[in-house]
């Protein structure tokens, strides 16, 4: 008990990652980025962004060139390796393509010296030494942030606000890679929730694929998983959703409309689907006692009005 | 051991109008696979309930189901490694027919949506001329590694019951199939590779798949359905079938990191759709909401012709591996 007391936890010495926003973050979910400084200051986690690194492919530049987006990749992670920080990502995609590679890298010798060879120039080499986290598994892992840690900083409860947990693939699939999930019964999202005084609400889809990457290949198809995940989430009561990966945000937010159309067409839905959706970071940072305008909810094409609203009943209540 | 209790979704089209939960409790030997369970309830408990097995070795194919919210093969998985899933109480398992696929009775679900796809890519050499007398066509080492994942395939369909795109649209040839017209197309006998690859890049073909993993979780052998997929797209690349907007979308995406080093989200769109159509009713409304609410506003000037958004820092670098990887990259 006695090693455990709040003065302990507070004065953790901050702890340090090497930050790698993801280009999404820099350009069409600017809020994301935002959000996350917001809250890894407040917290002490100390970011140490690399500017430098190249984007990650998202799991496409691979479909045309598998070799560049591997060495591209490995130069990010020696970056974190020379650092001698831990790789931390606020995209679930970006941890996804950063992980398989890591893996890949840290099991085949043969192949790190290969992409060694690429990146000879650069004057990067990897040694394999890195771990990549997502600021979600940061906050949850008591080895790392943790969530008794977090709930030391809630200052504004979340209470009364049924919030749904969108999970996605590549935070938790394929697990053997990951392993910080269970690949079809997650409960990290369900943990934060809770953690930050939130409803989390069970729903059907929560760990199915957003339908992002198929946004123009396949329009239809993709706004029909993104309005199915939606839909189902709002029919169990959820006022909001929240999500560790601004691609998903894109699809879940931006394409709302869209997929409340598809869904029309099907015959699926009368009406709009209203579901505020929330990156990570927003979430926890309403919790640490930030207004929705310091973390830019008003840019979210889907109002938040409806979450606000919510937790000011509460408070005023 | 302790007890545990297997939650099965049952249905039988004769006497249900709609499918129902039953629990059995019972205590495992030790050492169990959950087809050893599902045996011991079928033998013991409740000879009425209905699942396909055979093989018990990952072999046949046959005992493929939802465990735990997830479809796989129930044979080569042992009980211990499911349990602890549930936060409700940890000696439960789920156990549910594969999804996407239509239910006979119990477990058993109607696999004809599977070997219509099975068939529809062909999946036999074709083209081969065999010279008089000559009665084998060799292949080396290296050119069998590029099929063996793929021919470990067992047809147990664990990967459709996931499919997330199949589930949508069963326009899509789906996992399993995609998997298959890998092996084919990559197989050095074959001598419709052209016209394969064509005819699997357009509608429901290969970049119909949402690159979600949910397969590569699924598969119980070494076929990993979406690995194979994106060998089918480097292909597509490499053989220049490139008309779609998948090819465009990942092409775009390439070149865009070539220029930057880093993603231009609004030219990426912009370059992946292949009609001014598009681009007026999807892209541009779009555009003008994102604007409207301050959420991005990309510099337009970036978009002209041979202009780019600012490099990222020391993009020197970015470009030395570039020009090194770049005979991966055919143009």
């Amino acid at each position: 008990m006695a090693s455990h007391e709040p003065e302990a936890i507070k004065g953790m010495p901050g702890k340090r990652y090497a930050f790698y926003p993801g280009c999404v973050s820099k350009g069409a979910c600017k809020e994301l980025k935002k959000s996350t400084e917001t809250v890894c200051k407040h917290l002490g986690i100390e970011l140490d962004e690399l500017k430098e690194a190249a984007c990650c492919g998202a799991g496409i530049s691979d479909d045309v060139n598998e070799e560049m987006t591997d060495a591209l990749n490995a130069r990010t992670l020696a970056m974190a390796e020379s650092r001698g920080l831990t790789l931390l990502t606020q995209c679930s995609t970006c941890q996804g393509v950063l992980n398989k590679i890591n893996k890949e890298l840290q099991r085949d010798k043969k192949k790190r010296d290969a992409i060694n060879e690429i990146l000879e120039d650069t004057g990067y080499q990897y040694d394999g030494t890195v771990e990549v986290k997502h600021l979600l598994w940061v906050l949850i892992d008591e080895a790392e942030y943790g969530l008794s840690r977090l709930k030391d900083h809630v200052k504004n409860p979340l209470t009364g606000l049924r919030v749904a947990p969108f999970y996605g693939c590549y935070i938790l699939r394929p697990s053997d890679d990951l392993g910080f999930d269970h690949p079809h019964r997650p409960t990290s999202l369900d943990e934060l929730i809770s953690a930050l005084g939130g409803e989390p609400v069970d729903y059907n889809g929560k760990s199915k694929c957003c339908g992002f990457p198929i946004q123009f290949m396949n329009p239809k198809n993709s706004f029909a998983m993104a309005g199915t995940h939606l839909t189902s989430a709002k029919k169990q009561g959820a006022d909001t959703m929240v999500t560790p990966c601004p691609l998903c945000h894109l699809n879940l937010d931006e394409r709302q409309s869209d997929a409340a159309n598809v869904l029309q067409e099907r015959g699926k839905l009368s009406g709009s689907i209203d579901l505020p959706v929330l990156h990570v970071p927003q979430l926890v940072a309403l919790a640490l006692g930030y207004t929705p305008k310091q973390l830019d909810m008003q840019t979210h094409i889907v109002s938040t009005k409806h979450v606000e609203n919510k937790l000011s009943g509460v408070a005023a209540g | 051991m302790a007890e545990v209790t297997f939650r099965i979704e049952r249905f039988n089209p004769e006497t249900d109008s709609e499918p129902h939960w039953e629990d059995y409790t019972f205590e495992p030997k030790p050492g169990s696979t959950l087809l050893d369970c599902m045996n011991h309830i079928k033998w013991y408990m409740d000879g009425t309930l209905t699942y396909r097995m055979s093989c018990r070795s990952a072999i046949c194919g046959s005992c493929a189901m939802k465990v735990n919210g997830g479809g796989q093969l129930v044979c080569n998985a042992q009980l211990d490694d499911h349990l602890g899933c549930h936060v409700e109480d940890d000696r439960l398992i789920t156990v549910e027919p594969l999804g996407t696929f239509p239910v006979i009775k119990d477990l058993v679900t109607d696999f004809t949506p599977f070997w219509e796809r099975m068939h529809a890519v062909e999946p036999y050499v074709k083209g081969t001329d065999y010279e008089d007398g000559d009665k084998e066509t060799r292949m080396s080492p290296d050119d069998f590694s590029k099929i063996d994942p793929a021919s470990t395939c067992i047809a147990c369909g664990a990967c459709y019951s996931e499919c997330v795109s199949f589930d949508m649209d069963k326009k899509f040839l789906g996992p399993a199939a995609l998997a298959k017209a890998q092996r084919i197309v990559h197989d050095t006998r074959d001598h419709e590779t052209q016209e394969r690859v064509e005819r699997l890049s357009e509608e429901g073909g290969m970049w119909d798949c949402s690159h979600c993993f949910a397969c590569v979780q699924a598969c119980p052998k070494p076929v990993k359905p979406l690995y194979r997929i994106l060998e089918l797209r480097r292909e597509a690349d490499k053989l220049g079938v490139h008309d779609n907007n998948g090819s465009r979308h990942a092409r775009a995406f390439v070149d865009i990191i070539e220029e930057s080093g880093w993603l231009d989200e609004a030219k990426l769109p912009l370059k992946s759709v292949g009609s001014l159509q598009e681009i007026m009713t999807d892209l541009v409304p779009m555009g003008i909401k994102m604007w409207l609410k301050n959420k991005y506003r990309p510099n337009p000037f970036h978009l002209l012709p041979g202009m780019h958004h600012p490099e990222v820092p020391k993009m020197n670098e970015v470009t030395k591996i570039i020009e090194k990887t770049k005979h991966s990259h055919q143009k």
